[in-house]
């Protein structure tokens, strides 16, 4: 497919979808509900993306950005960007992991990093970082410190003893 | 983290259905580095693997982010310690593509027979090591034989035998060795004469045969769902190498087979590898006479900075699709980086197919799965 059949078979199911060519492969900004719907809409028939090569979160200090990476394993050559916009304090945004298996680790990590939590993850812990780091967290949240949380990928992480500034 | 994994000290305090915990790693002979895998047993059955990860973890994508683009390529050599030349030819291209860097033909020959040879030397330790976890020690010397012959071509070219950090954006550090088109065919000769030998002593060994077919068995759409790739994913039919639909470097000017198998088991990824070093030295063949004179390193600028934007390139190493995004604002260092580690997918997928196995299964299940921990933690 054609990005131009690709962009118009998606804004049968996403009207206001926005697009951007300027990059290697065609980004699609969608809102973060739309997000799930058009996801299953691009694994299944005719455009089966069912290859989820890389996942992972942006902090622009204003908002955060989810990055999905997809391909089709029948034609490679087809790659496309999705990308959703959510709140800093407060993200929020459906899993993917019935779709694709491997979202299941890429969002502990996401949500180990930058605090993002997935609705519907069958096993939202840490994996890399200690569990004690998201206990004290849930602590300072009680508490009212609404602006600390241990998100060590976040711009505004500060850990004066690991951390060396240039 | 720790909660879930202490030692269970009375034998009676067993879960509901008689299951056991136990912790594998992360000391422990056949994980080859720092993995802790928490398995729930019953009997010598296994219900259930969790990876707990992290012993290694540096954080090297928040380190990148305050390192200029010619330094951050020297951290990416600590990830996949095995296949540091594939690591740092990502980092390079990705520059490359980002400024439109022209990169001389001589360099382009040059690493893509580097990375031809990291593959070799990165399936070699693999067999070694894995027949070793299986019980088999011989083996591990006759690979680390050939092995040797490639570490010692790396120490010629730039110096180190593992973190190599020898190729930079525009193409070479430094120009090859005098010796190093002889040095390399010596190689080739021997191990062509000497491949039998693995196949004498591992392939058609009847114990090793039958502790890894049908052992482990991972399906195309499991391999696809979990986002497999490398070896792992071709032995389950999948054909995903990134030299044959994205190619680099001179990979598109070179005549080699993507070694495809379907039974997706652990004797599957063994043949997989091995008839992939073949392929290797198929490449490398074609190449080493036809390494082009002239330069070897582009012209570029002292300070490089990439223009605003995102950029995402692919490489295949020796675990699988190695992948590298970055985000930038214009500046001298990355706004955000991500590296798509292979052997992060093809971890996840351990679960779901070692499950339901013995536990003596499970080594030539991980085995083959060739995990390198620090690639994993980054």
């Amino acid at each position: 497919m054609t990005n131009e059949a690709i962009k118009e078979y998606i804004t049968q199911h996403a009207p206001d979808a926005t697009y951007d060519e300027t990059g290697e492969w065609l980004n699609i900004v969608v809102e973060s509900n739309q997000l799930k719907p058009l996801a299953a809409v691009l694994h299944g028939q005719p455009m089966q993306m069912d290859f989820l090569f890389c996942l992972t979160c942006v902090d622009y200090t204003t908002h955060l950005t989810m990055v999905y990476h997809f391909t089709a394993t029948k034609d490679r050559s087809m790659n496309i960007v999705i990308k959703t916009n959510l709140d800093r304090a407060n993200p929020i945004i459906e899993t993917l992991c019935d779709i694709w298996r491997t979202a299941e680790f890429h969002e502990r990590e996401v949500f180990e990093m930058f605090g993002v939590t997935f609705l519907h993850h069958p096993d939202l812990r840490n994996l890399i970082l200690e569990e004690e780091t998201a206990i004290a967290v849930d602590e300072k949240k009680e508490g009212g410190d609404e602006k600390k949380g241990y998100w060590p990928l976040r711009k505004d992480f500060e850990d004066p003893i690991n951390m060396i500034k240039l | 983290m720790y909660n879930q994994t202490e030692i269970i000290k009375d034998t009676t305090d067993l879960g509901p259905d008689g299951e056991l915990v136990i912790n594998m790693g992360p000391q422990h002979p056949a994980t080859h580095g720092v993995l802790h895998l928490v398995v729930t047993l019953n009997g010598e059955t296994i219900k259930k693997i969790e990876p707990h990860l992290g012993y290694i973890h540096r954080s090297i994508e928040k380190m990148c982010e305050r390192l200029s683009y010619r330094q951050f390529i020297y951290v990416t050599s600590r990830m996949d310690y095995l296949s540091s030349h594939i690591n740092n030819t990502a980092c390079a291209l990705l520059i490359e593509k980002g400024m439109q860097i022209e990169v001389p033909e001589r360099a382009k020959v040059v690493r893509t027979i580097l990375n031809e040879l990291t593959r070799i030397a990165s399936h070699e330790l693999w067999i070694g090591a894995m027949a070793m976890d299986l019980g088999a020690f011989t083996p591990f010397f006759y690979a680390f034989r050939e092995r040797e012959m490639i570490t010692d071509i790396m120490e010629d070219t730039c110096g180190a035998r593992l973190t190599m950090n020898y190729i930079v954006p525009g193409g070479l550090m430094y120009d090859i060795h005098p010796n190093f088109q002889t040095k390399v065919k010596a190689f080739v000769k021997q191990f062509k004469e000497k491949v039998t030998e693995y196949e004498d002593l591992v392939t058609g060994n009847i114990i090793f045969q039958s502790r890894t077919k049908g052992v482990g068995v991972l399906t195309a759409e499991d391999a696809i769902s979990y986002g497999c790739s490398g070896p792992v994913a071709r032995a389950s039919g999948v054909s995903c190498d990134m030299r044959k639909i994205a190619p680099y470097d001179a990979y598109d000017r070179v005549e080699f087979d993507e070694v495809i198998e379907t039974a997706g088991d652990s004797f599957a990824r063994y043949i997989v590898r091995v008839k992939e070093m073949n392929q290797s030295i198929r490449i490398i063949e074609q190449l080493i006479d036809n390494i082009p004179e002239g330069e070897f390193v582009g012209k570029t600028k002292n300070v490089l900075k990439l223009n605003k934007g995102e950029f995402y390139q692919r490489v295949e190493t020796a675990r699988g699709e190695f992948g590298v995004f970055i985000v930038s604002e214009g500046g001298t260092t990355p706004y955000r980086i991500k590296f798509r580690s292979p052997g992060f997918s093809n971890l996840s997928v351990l679960n779901h197919i070692a499950k339901g196995s013995k536990i003596g299964d499970l080594m030539a299940t991980m085995g083959t799965l060739d995990l390198v921990i620090p690639d994993i933690d980054r």
